[in-house]
Parts: structure tokens; sequence; C-alpha cells
């Protein structure tokens, strides 16, 4: 096993630093294990991205891969999945992607429990653009579109998925590869809507390294079929830069539950020619 | 007797639409080809609904403004519809709630009869329907037959009902029985709905928007019959962008909207386009800008679906004009969608899409085979591989010895993006390639019609579902019409075939500017006359031909 096999020729483009190499350094040998392990071959895996700087991963992984739009990735991983239940689907997206551009899209996924995976590149800074807010930006972010200072709140997209019905919930950081391996490959094992948070360090627009080294800490003797324990988690920090005391950010799996996925409503495999041809003749006669 | 109109009125809620379908499938049994119109508000309960069914001896897909038979359930729809009457017409309303001193009216008690019978309120349409089956002359088992069979409940209070009111009239006239066999009464969305059956649909992804709803309506009443996964996403975007991951998992996919959802879809289209994903797209008009007038006619968006999406890239735009080509051209959009992995719109409007007509199975052309390339192996897999066609092999994952990627950015032939100058040439060149070889395929189409009278120097233009109403006073005036049914890659030889020697243009449409007629000027035609209407109701026989006669004369 060599993770060289899943490279591609294309150039990386990322800033050195940049926390999306972590992304790519741990879904890499997870794919790679869960092939060797015979429980997932390469071929059934499709990767889908948005638009950003995290979506050039899927030139960078020889697998299957949808480079869609902004904001776009869970509707494309949606109907691939729908399409061939078979297919493993992942998707790859940013914070603009998930939580502004395409937030309806992250809110439906949740609710219907489709068996997919996202993973949200969490930078909070739009990096591609050259430095702006987003929706997980502190309050008195200094962006390029808010020169003076954001005036307004963050969100917390964990309670945003919890609330919307995702039957999987973690967070992980672009730091310590071992917690993100541990996370992607129970999120893609996961039967239904797995989603997973990686506060991803942008260097050059929002290096929040010291900061996440400071109050992040990983869950344990935590139970995440404990739904009321996953709720208090959750919102233990609300993505706003307050200095606390203690490290307040837990890392890891919030909330996990069994329940139908979505595309289990969906297993018509298509009509022959022929069968088409006499159903046709057959729904007519209803017409006369 | 061998043509009848009759209107069928009332508020929303009444039963309009079906009352209709009733009368249609009466005379539909007689041998009559129908096609009935239907004007209703954008209200739930209330306001005013009407049906037109138009009951001929030949094929039709227009509607006459006069009427032989008003058959008015409240006072407004004789005070709408006086006009409509023409001398010898006969009225059969509520006597409940209508005053009228027409002649030849029948006044039923439907409130007595209801009250009586116990049958539920909206019985009090068969009781109308009893009285029109008898002054026309209709025998009474034509009408039970249809009662059993289309009436959804308490269908012996409905015949309890109907045979009151059948008995309380007289015959007036003869509806005589012709020698065809009666022939479907199907909406245009529903024919849409089985052409892209015929053309091999696995998925339909759309969310509702009057006037294109019946699609999803019908394939998600039929999903099972049919075996199609049909999807009501969170919104437009949703589903143009879903439809694109049914189709890069190779399953035949079509999604459906009007105007303010194709909005939405813009930037899916695009990303079809440069990603090359066959996605057919059914778009039915209604009036704009904006929310408009949601359940009127428009064809307000033909430049629209024509120029929708950044950048450039080949697309195929399809209007049909009826009931057959509706869906002939449904099921040949799937199989080009896909043999030229491009996206594809079906332009609808509410008129095509909402009327019914009788729908003859047997005269549509069977759709050709148009087979995708798909990919058999050997070297490694390049999904845009750079062909002479400009049509790369398909392939489809999970597949061990291919992978599939599929991006939105210009890229290499391998699927990875590219900024290289010379790839985006090779990148753009190799779209342009497959719009030329589109082209040429489509000269083995029946992309443009041509009715009435195939000599005549002047010529009617017309397109989508103008195409009816034109067809009938072509052939009345000996006029040549000319429908383009694809309008983009647009067929220039065959349409220059079908206008040779044409001396004066007439262009008929459903908008303000005459879209078709801007579209002529890029082959050098100019228009002598338009007609134009863009009040949101479709050309009547009638009005069409005052305006004929106008620019003629």
């Amino acid at each position: 096993m060599t993770q060289l096999k899943l490279d591609t020729d294309a150039k990386i483009t990322w800033c050195p630093g940049c926390g999306n190499f972590a992304i790519l350094n741990a879904i890499k040998p997870v794919l790679l294990e869960l092939n060797d392990e015979g429980i997932l071959p390469l071929e059934n895996v499709v990767l889908v991205s948005g638009i950003g700087c995290h979506a050039k991963i899927v030139d960078y992984i020889d697998i299957n891969s949808f480079y869609s739009i902004h904001g776009r990735t869970i509707p494309v991983a949606t109907g691939i999945k729908l399409a061939n239940p078979e297919l493993t689907v992942i998707c790859f997206t940013g914070d603009g992607d998930a939580y502004a551009e395409g937030l309806d899209h992250l809110i439906f996924a949740a609710k219907r429990n489709v068996n997919i995976t996202t993973i949200i590149h969490n930078n909070r800074v739009y990096g591609l653009t050259t430095g702006q807010y987003t929706p997980t930006s502190p309050t008195n972010f200094k962006g390029k579109s808010t020169p003076f200072g954001l005036d307004v709140r963050p969100i917390n997209p964990l309670d945003i998925a919890f609330t919307s019905g995702a039957t999987f919930i973690a967070r992980g950081y672009s730091h310590g590869i071992d917690l993100l391996k541990d996370i992607f490959k129970k999120a893609v094992l996961h039967q239904g809507f797995s989603f997973v948070d990686v506060l991803q360090v942008c260097v050059s627009f929002f290096n929040m390294y010291q900061y996440y080294n400071q109050n992040t800490y990983r869950l344990e003797e935590h139970d995440p079929e404990d739904h009321d324990a996953a709720y208090e988690k959750i919102r233990e920090w609300d993505y706003n830069s307050n200095d606390c005391a203690t490290p307040h950010i837990p890392l890891g799996i919030f909330y996990r539950e069994d329940s139908k996925t979505f595309e289990t409503n969906f297993l018509n495999s298509g009509l022959s020619t022929e069968d088409r041809d006499l159903e046709i003749k057959a729904s007519l006669k209803s017409y006369l | 007797m061998i043509e009848l109109s009759v209107l069928v009125g009332g508020k929303a809620g009444d039963g309009i639409n079906e009352s209709g379908m009733i009368i249609s499938r009466i005379l539909n049994q007689l041998g009559y080809r129908l096609y009935q119109y239907l004007d209703y508000q954008s209200l739930i309960r209330g306001g005013h609904n009407f049906s037109i069914v138009r009951a001929s001896k030949d094929k039709i897909a227009a509607h006459k403004d006069k009427v032989n038979f008003l058959l008015a359930l409240n006072q407004e729809t004789i005070d709408f519809h006086e006009w409509r009457l023409e001398k010898d017409s006969f009225v059969i309303y509520n006597a409940d709630e209508v005053k009228t001193d027409q002649p030849g009216c029948v006044g039923l008690p439907l409130k007595e009869i209801i009250k009586e019978t116990g049958a539920p309120t909206i019985a009090r349409n068969s009781i109308l329907i009893g009285g029109f089956c008898k002054i026309a002359g209709i025998e009474w088992e034509v009408l039970e037959t249809i009662i059993r069979r289309e009436v959804p409940q308490d269908v012996d209070l409905n015949l309890k009902v109907a045979r009151q009111g059948y008995d309380s009239a007289e015959e007036k006239m003869k509806m005589k029985p012709l020698r065809n066999n009666p022939l479907p009464v199907i909406t245009g969305n529903e024919i849409i709905g089985l052409g892209l059956i015929k053309g091999g649909l696995d998925a339909y992804v759309a969310y509702p928007m009057t006037p294109s709803s019946g699609v999803l309506h019908f394939l998600a009443h039929k999903a099972e019959d049919f075996s199609l996964k049909v999807v009501h996403p969170e919104n437009e975007i949703a589903a143009i962008l879903m439809a694109q991951g049914f189709a890069y998992a190779g399953e035949r996919v079509a999604c459906g909207t009007s105007g303010g959802g194709f909005c939405l879809m813009h930037e899916g289209l695009s990303l079809a386009g440069m990603a090359e994903m066959p996605v057919v797209v059914v778009v039915s008009q209604r009036v704009g800008p904006s929310t408009g007038v949601p359940t009127y006619t428009a064809q307000g968006d033909l430049h629209f679906v024509m120029n929708a999406g950044q950048g450039e890239f080949t697309r195929l735009v399809i209007a049909p004009g009826d009931a057959e080509q509706a869906y002939f051209w449904s099921a040949t959009a799937l199989a080009l969608s896909w043999k030229y992995q491009v996206p594809t719109i079906i332009l609808s409007d509410k008129t095509l899409s909402e009327s019914a007509y009788s729908f003859d199975l047997e005269a549509v052309e069977e759709p050709k085979e148009a087979e995708p390339v798909v990919w058999e192996g050997g070297e490694i897999y390049q999904r845009y591989l750079r062909t002479n066609s400009g049509v790369s092999p398909l392939a489809f994952p999970p597949n061990p010895y291919a992978i599939v990627k599929v991006n939105s950015y210009a890229h290499l032939e391998s699927g990875i993006t590219t900024e290289d100058a010379s790839e985006i040439c090779s990148n753009q060149d190799k779209s342009l390639r497959k719009e030329e070889a589109l082209i040429k395929e489509l000269n083995d189409y029946p992309s443009v019609n041509v009715y009435g009278d195939l000599n005549s120097s002047t010529a009617l233009l017309c397109w989508g579902s103008n195409k009816g109403v034109c067809a009938e006073l072509g052939h009345k005036y000996h006029l040549r019409v000319v429908q383009p049914v694809v309008l983009n890659p647009f067929p220039i030889q065959k349409f220059e075939k079908a206008f040779f020697g044409v001396k004066k243009t007439i262009c008929v449409e459903g908008n303000s500017t005459g879209q078709l007629a801007r579209l002529m000027r890029n082959f050098n035609l100019q228009v002598d006359e338009k007609i134009l209407k863009y009040d949101g109701r479709p050309f009547s026989i009638e009005y069409l031909d005052d305006k004929l006669r106008e620019v003629t004369k």
C-alpha cells in the first residue's frame, strides 16, 4: 500500500502550510485502507467538490470525481447516490459552499438522511477570493469586504446539522492527522448523512493555529448515541473567538444515530425497451 | 354536425377541469378528435374557471371563441361568456343561481336535485353534463360508461343526478357517432412525460412550478409502473444539479420548471455545458417577467433559454407544437442529449402543457435510435478524450478500469483542471465540433414542419403551441405554414428548403416583440408582418382569422 497510488499529475497549488494538506493526507490513506480491507473498492468511490481552495482536492486524488460548482456539492452527490446506491459518495466542500451559497442543500441532505459524507473545509475565510468573511467567521473579523470588522455573530454549523437531522456529526482539525483519519473512516462507513466540520486553517488569510491549539480538546467519555449529551457538546463552542480559561472546542464524534436512509426510497431500476412500450400503451388506455 | 364546442364554467374547486374532461371523453367515444383548453386563475377556491372542449372530425390543436354549448354553474359564467354564443347555441345553467334571457336556455334546479338525492355538491357537474348529452342527442349509455370510468367516488349518485339532468332536457340535435376509433385525450405535460419515458427516462427531478408541474405529478404518479426515480428537491438549483449527479452515474434524467425556476437553473445549465452532462430540462412558459401571470400562456422565453448560462456551449432547444410532436421530441431530446452529451431544453408553454389533445400514438414516427458513445476499454480512460466528432466515450462508476473525472473548470482530456491557453482552446473547439455533428444529425429529423399549401408564396411562421391554430388556418386560406421545432442549433438548411419561394412572411407569436422573427434576422430573413398576442390567452381560431384578414387584405 502506498499513498502515491492515488496521486494525479496535477500540481498542488495550495499555499505551504495550508490546512487542506491535512485533509488530503487523511482521506487518501483512509480510502486505501478501506480498499485493502476489502470493505470499499476504490472504483466505488466518487468524490464531489465545490469551488474554492478546498475543491482542488479532487484534482489531486486519482479517484472518480465530480468537480462541481460553488455551493452545489450536496445535490450532485445526492443525485449520484440515488442513481446508484452502490457508490460511496464523499463531498468536499468549503464553509462558503456549505453554509452560505448552499445552506439549503445541507439542511435538506441532513433532513433526508441521504447516505453520503460531507467534509467541510471550514477555514472561516474566503481564501481563493483573497480574504472575505464567511458564515463562520467570528464577530469583528476584518476582511476585504468588512474592513472595519464584522458586526454579526457566526453560525454554529454543527447545531444546524443536528437540528436538521444529520445522523453523524463530527468536528476535526487540520492539525492532528490521526484524529482526522479516524473521523473520516467512521464518517464514510456510517449509513446515513455524515457531517464532518474540519477546522482547516488558512495560513494566508486567517491563521488560527495558535488559537485552535490552545482551545481544542478531544471528546472522551462522550457517548455519541446520547442525544442530549451531543447537543450540549455541540453548543459548547459557538464559533466565536471568545477567550476562555480552558479549552472549549471539542473535537471528535459528537453524534451518531441509525436511521432509514433516503436512497432506499428510490430502488427502481429501469425497464426494458419492450416493457416501456407495453406500459406506455397500457397507460394511454386510461385516457380514452 | 362535424364540429362542436362546449364551454363549462364555474368557480375554482367546482371541478371545471374534470367536467371538461368528462365531456371530452364522451365526445371521444363518438369518434371525435378533441382539443380542450383550460382557463384558470392562480387561486385554490373561488374566482372563475372555465374549460372549452372542441370536438371535430379532424385532428385539431386550437380552440374556438364561439361555443355551441355553455354549461354555467354560476352567473359569472353567463356574464363572462355570453359573447361566445351563436344564435343556435344552447345554455344549460344552474337555475338556483343564474338568471338569463338568452334563447335556447335550459335551467336545471341543481340545488334541489342535490338535496333530494343526497349527492355531493361536486355532482352538480354531472347534472349539467346529463342535460348537455340529451340536448346533443348523445345516447345515455355513452354518458353512463364515462361517468362510471371517470368519477372517482359516489358513482351511483352521480349517475342518478346525471339521469335527472338528462331526462329534464329535450333532444335538439344529433351528435352523430363517427367511424373513428377513440383516441387517448391527454394533456401536453403528460405526453411530455410519456415521451421522456419512451426516450428511456430513469429519473425526473423537479420543484413544482406552474405550468410545468403536470409533468412532475404525472411521473410521480407513474413512478412504479415505469420504474422511475422521481424526486422533488429543495429548489430548482438542486433539481438541475441532482440531475447531473444522475447523469454522471449513467441514468437518463430530466428536470422541469417554468421561467422563474429556470432562472435558478442557469449555473447548472452552464455546468452541463462545460462538464458535458446530458440533461434535459422541460421549460413551460407562462406570462413574465418575474412572477408574471402564473396560470396563463406566453412565448416570451425563446431567447432566454437559447442564451441562458454563462459562456458559450452547445445546447439543443426544441419547441414541440402538439401532442404527437411533444411525444416524439421528448423521447428524441433524451436520445440526442446522450448521444452528444449536451443539455437539451424542451420549450413548452401553458397552452401545450395543460391543454388536452387527442393523441394518436400510431401517427408518431418511431423515435430514432441514437445510442450514446460508450467506452469499450483499452487505453487509460479519459472522460474528455478529444475525438474528431467532439464526442468522448462515456464510462460510469463503478468501473475498475476507468476513473471518471468530471469538471466545471476548463479541463484536460483527463478531466483535471487547466488554465493553459492552448488547452482552453482545444476544450472549446471540442464543444464546437459537437455542435457541427449535431447540426448534421438534425438534418435526419423532422426539425422543420410545413403545413397548409406547400406552394403558397405567403408563409405563416410559427413555433410551439401556435402550430395548431396556424396549421388549421393555413389549410383554410391556402397559406404555407412553417414551424421550426428545433430552434437551436437552428436547422437552417431544412428551414431554407421549407421557405423556398416564399415572398411574404407573417410571423405569429405569443409575445410582444416577435422573438422568432428576431431569431430569423440572424439568417437574413425579414418578417413582413407580425401577429403578436401577449395577454396570456392563446390564439383562438377566430382571433387569428381576423388578424390574418387584416394583414393579407
